[in-house]
């Protein structure tokens, strides 16, 4: 039997920018892109959801603040506590946290500015066969408020859990402070839920899969939740 | 009743606050160089129908608990309830 | 004299003229309308013969342009203009300026320059696809330039960013002379079917005019007459309440309410709001269908209270766009709105006649010629008179003066003068990736976008070199056209088209008119020389104070077309081991140059001559070399000169040089000459004779100059220096100058 194409749901916020660019790099890696309405309680018999880059509700109040109260995100939450896989990138991410479905937040750059520029990220908890312990990943990051922040505590928590997924490092592999885009708490540019079925980073993958385009170091990511995806799909 | 509430909003203590640091940094070449711990928050204004204040306050507080601040980031403070003087048809004659 | 009851002082001005308007062209309303004018009425005529909306002082140059080619498939007068690009698919492109507005407020200014320009693309049914801005700024040791270049990029960024168009190029230029007048300019472009464009010629009697997007409220009242048709005196500050605040969330929204619309086929037209408003929008789009129209105010959503009749019709609120729809139409139109939370309110219907009629609480206040107010605005062909300076300044020759010193720290002074040096500080703070298609990205030649569905690219760029427009106005011109066109051409893209924006001073003035005149002229001969017919563009006035104007500078927003974005050339040289080969001639050309301005401290001499011909086989000697496979790199001679290609060609790849320079041509003419023309390649590995026959078959001529390869830039004879050094120079010049006291938030 031929691999099932899975669903992957892209849920579309009002001011969402990355969405058609996330539905086009699960084509492109082989999945079966399905477009998923911030209103709309249903999921559209997704196996994975990826919440997309851009700026839901222009950023007002705080990133992700009023889109975590979506319908959408409610079943979202279902979904994830029922151990569905979710991607949550850059707004992604920040609406992830708001939610309370991976930890921290999302503040503010150290610089100020907005930040676009192709960096490296190392993977220092990885996940089944495609997002490997200890690999670098060269992605692009595009955010004004990527620097995550959380209590002493919990950093201490998350570290012991072995819930960070990715860190900001050199192209050498070193997560100096001089390779910290925006002053992320030690450097973290990607965290896991405690159940490892929630993933939410600051870079952007589904900017770095085309060949054509750059490097593509966003590959890996994808294919882990497609991977995950077709797990669950009853054979 | 309707009441004017003003809600502040600022970052927790201990966390960096590097535009309140670019505010500072700014102060000196303007003429002050007597000025330290520049924090930069905001102000949420809104108007609510309660029955009294106490119950504006209780609602605005958990308003601001859920949603217009973020407990793991930010701490806020009711600033200021006042009761709104509208001349509508209703209210009785003085 | 006593204060009686009603009685105007005799000293008050009559009101057209605080409104901007002459007596001459006051009596020209009253002449149209058979009466005096209303005052709504006169606040209409205004903004719409305002210069920023009528261009009277320019269309009758203007129309010496050339406009029509095989490819245009709308030309000026339109929102926006449109060229087929090959595969069935179109190119929507436009650059407006909003110089004003950002000096007044940086940030706010930059940011609804961008919301603008990008309505116009959308208006024309494209999905707004990449921004691009050209800067110009006094210089950044100044606290208050520093301000203006920060809070202009951060207003572009910050716009540009949240509604999802990726700023792919620009450009930023310093002079003194744009101190207190920065040049704000940013170009839109975009892709539809060509066939699906629309025009904004549509509509019928009956159709319904519905006004989506933002609440109307008091944002630039008299913004556009008050503004820009009036120079910036000290007390610019009182001007503020005319400038417009932006909410790019809501253009987002909009952006993909009106896509959705046309999705659906029940658009006719769309129509963006700008400047002069709801006026502009209504007339113009009644006037382009000979058409009248009834507009109703009370359906119009009001953002503030009391707001009066003629505040409503010339507002400048952003994030507004007008939808012309069949009347069975109008729910389904409505229901979209709805979808993206956004009001679409029936204002207006079109009618027989040519009449635009206003009400307000069912009374008529405004009753007027649609046509009078959007197509026949005064005309004025003003004095135009060559300037008395002007032959001194072209008089003193900078290559004539001995070279002062030493030629590594001219070269270092050159590679890290602002106008040379990196930007990164700038576009980093632009979002260039988002819709996925920017196959190269800003600082390079020209950036290079995907059109999805094709293995097509169009390659854009943005120039204008206002030194040369000061001291040779027509030839700074050309030098803009030919500038923009190489820099396509580099990539291996054939230029194709062009946008523009001209910004000058007062043209009340005869000096500034002559400038603008033999700009025009300029660039005519340049488009046509190129086969680059002009489609659409804008002209800023008025960008002067105290008397001192900025220099003349148009700025071309160039197009090309690449059939296989596969075969574009890049800028760096990308390995060791290949020859370096320098196209064109390089002649003692100083005049303007960015050598004469840092290490003589001059802005003197005429601009490098330019040969038309010459120019234009260079061009197509890029895009066949691309299409044949033979280049590993290009990258275009200008500011600088070779020095600078070569040093940014190594920066760019990574890769260092050995070259040997010219002989009978002393070293820093050769190096810094800024002679046109010119380009840098390096041909891939074993190519190196079929380009040269290549090159031989386009008349260019072309010089092996050097081989590529370390970490060093070397210029035999003369000096070398390491790549990381230059790169420290070239990357750290902006930033450093920008972290002196910062002092906005």
């Amino acid at each position: 039997m031929s691999e099932h194409r899975p669903r992957i749901g892209v849920v579309t916020f009002p001011g969402s920018l990355d969405d058609r660019d996330a539905l086009r790099a699960v084509a492109l890696m082989g999945g079966d892109p399905v477009s998923v309405w911030h209103a709309d309680r249903s999921l559209g018999g997704a196996d994975a959801i990826v919440l997309p880059g851009g700026f839901s509700y222009g950023d007002y109040l705080r990133t992700g603040a009023i889109a975590r109260f979506a319908p959408a995100m409610e079943s979202v939450a279902a979904f994830a506590a029922a151990g569905g896989p979710v991607l949550g990138i850059c707004n992604g991410f920040q609406i992830l946290c708001e939610a309370g479905l991976l930890p921290g937040a999302l503040i503010r750059n150290r610089g100020l500015a907005f930040v676009c520029r192709w960096i490296t990220i190392r993977v220092d908890h990885g996940s089944g066969a495609f997002v490997r312990t200890g690999e670098l990943l060269p992605v692009p990051i595009k955010h004004g408020e990527g620097r995550f922040v959380a209590s002493e505590d919990e950093l201490r928590r998350l570290e012991a859990a072995g819930q960070i997924a990715f860190r900001y490092c050199s192209p050498a592999g070193e997560a100096s402070d001089d390779f910290n885009p925006n002053g992320s708490a030690a450097n973290i540019a990607g965290v896991w839920n405690e159940a490892g079925n929630v993933l939410g980073l600051m870079p952007h993958p589904e900017h770095a899969i085309d060949p054509d385009l750059g490097p593509t170091g966003g590959q890996p990511i994808l294919q882990w939740l497609l991977s995950v995806a077709r797990a669950r799909v009853p054979a | 009743m309707n009441f004017r509430v003003v809600v502040g909003v600022r970052l927790k203590e201990g966390l960096l606050d590097p535009q309140g640091k670019a505010v500072e940094s700014a102060l000196p070449s303007l003429g002050w160089d007597n000025v330290s711990h520049v924090r930069v928050g905001k102000e949420i204004e809104l108007e609510i129908a309660a029955p009294d204040e106490a119950a504006a306050r209780t609602q605005v507080t958990e308003m601001a608990e859920r949603f217009l601040s973020n407990p793991v980031i930010e701490t806020f403070e009711i600033l200021q309830v006042a009761e709104l003087v509208t001349l509508h048809g209703d209210d009785k004659p003085a | 004299m006593t204060g009686g009851g009603g009685d105007t002082p005799a000293s008050a001005p009559p009101l057209h003229r605080t409104l901007g308007l002459t007596d001459a062209e006051y009596e020209a309303i009253v002449s149209t309308l058979g009466r005096p004018p209303e005052p709504p009425e006169l606040a209409m005529y205004s903004v719409m013969w305002s210069e920023h909306c009528s261009y009277k002082s320019s269309k009758v140059h203007l129309r010496t342009l050339p406009t029509e080619g095989p490819q245009v498939l709308v030309g000026p007068g339109q929102d926006a203009g449109v060229v087929d690009v090959g595969d069935g698919m179109a190119c929507v492109f436009k650059m407006e300026s909003h110089s004003h507005p950002s000096a007044i407020e940086p940030y706010q200014g930059a940011a609804t320059g961008v919301g603008g320009i990008v309505r116009d693309v959308l208006s024309m049914g494209a999905r707004p696809a990449a921004l691009l801005d050209p800067l110009r700024f006094g210089s950044l040791d100044d606290e208050r330039n520093r301000f203006l270049f920060g809070g202009v990029v951060a207003g572009i960024g910050g716009y540009g960013n949240c509604i999802g168009v990726p700023t792919v190029g620009g450009e930023v230029k310093f002079a003194d002379c744009h101190s207190a007048n920065p040049t704000v300019n940013v170009m839109c472009l975009g892709f539809v079917p060509a066939d699906a464009v629309l025009q904004s010629r549509a509509g019928e009697p009956g159709s319904v005019l519905l006004l989506i997007g933002a609440a109307t409220g008091r944002d630039g009242i008299g913004g556009v007459s008050v503004l820009a048709s009036q120079t910036l005196e000290e007390d610019a500050h009182e001007s503020r309440p005319s400038v417009q605040i932006g909410d790019p969330f809501l253009e987002k929204l909009l952006i993909e309410a009106c896509l959705e619309l046309k999705d659906l086929e029940i658009l006719e037209g769309l129509k963006d709001l700008g400047g002069a408003g709801l006026t502009c929008a209504v007339s113009e789009a009644a006037a382009g269908v000979r058409l009248g129209a009834d507009l109703d105010l009370d359906q119009v959503a009001l953002r503030e209270p009391g707001m009066e009749s003629f505040e409503i019709l010339i507002s400048e609120s952003q994030e507004r766009m007008l939808a012309i729809v069949r009347p069975q139409d109008v729910d389904a139109a409505q229901a979209v709105c709805t979808k993206w939370g956004l009001t679409g309110a029936p204002v207006a219907t079109f009618v027989e006649g040519g009449t635009l009629t206003v009400r307000r609480d069912g009374d008529v206040i405004a009753r007027v010629p649609a046509r009078s107010l959007a197509d026949e605005g005064p005309e004025y062909d003003r004095p135009a008179e060559r300037p008395d300076w002007l032959d001194a300044l072209q008089a003193e020759d900078p290559a004539a003066a001995s070279f002062p010193g030493s030629i590594e720290d001219a070269f270092v002074s050159v590679l890290g003068s602002p106008n040379v040096a990196g930007t990164r500080w700038a576009f980093e703070q632009y979002d260039s990736l988002v819709q996925g298609q920017t196959v190269v990205g800003p600082g390079a030649d020209a950036a290079v976008l995907r059109i999805e569905g094709t293995l097509r690219a169009v390659a854009v760029s943005s120039d204008g070199n206002g030194r040369y427009g000061v001291l040779d106005p027509y030839a700074g011109a050309v030098h803009a056209v030919a500038e923009a066109a190489r820099n396509v051409a580099s990539v291996g893209a054939t230029p194709a088209a062009i946008t523009n924006c001209l910004n000058f001073g007062n043209p009340e003035r005869p000096e500034v008119m002559w400038q603008f005149r033999e700009a025009i002229r300029g660039m005519g001969d340049a488009c046509r020389a190129f086969g680059t017919p002009v489609t659409g563009g804008n002209v800023s006035f008025y960008n002067e104070s105290g008397g001192s104007a900025i220099y003349p500078t148009p700025v071309i927003g160039m197009l090309g077309i690449l059939n296989d974005y596969r075969l574009l050339v890049r800028s760096g040289f990308p390995a060791d081991g290949l020859a370096v080969y320098a196209l064109g001639v390089t002649r003692p050309e100083l005049g303007g140059s960015e050598y004469a301005e840092v290490v003589l401290g001059k802005v003197c001499g005429r601009p490098p001559a330019i040969d038309l011909e010459a120019e234009a086989r260079l061009h197509r000697l890029l895009a066949a070399s691309s299409r044949a496979h033979v280049l590993a790199s290009a990258h275009d001679c200008s500011d600088g000169g070779i020095a600078a290609a070569l040093t940014e060609t190594a920066i760019a790849g990574g890769v260092g040089f050995d070259v040997v320079p010219a002989r009978g041509i002393g070293a820093h003419l050769w190096l810094f000459s800024e002679s046109a023309s010119r380009a840098i390649v390096a041909p891939t590995l074993g190519s190196e004779r079929a380009f040269e026959e290549l090159a031989a078959a386009h008349g260019v001529p072309c010089e092996r100059i050097g081989t590529t390869g370390g970490d060093r830039l070397r210029f035999r004879d003369l000096f070398d220096v390491s790549l990381a050094d230059a790169i420290v120079v070239y990357e750290s010049a902006i930033p450093r100058l920008m972290s002196a006291k910062r002092v906005a938030v």
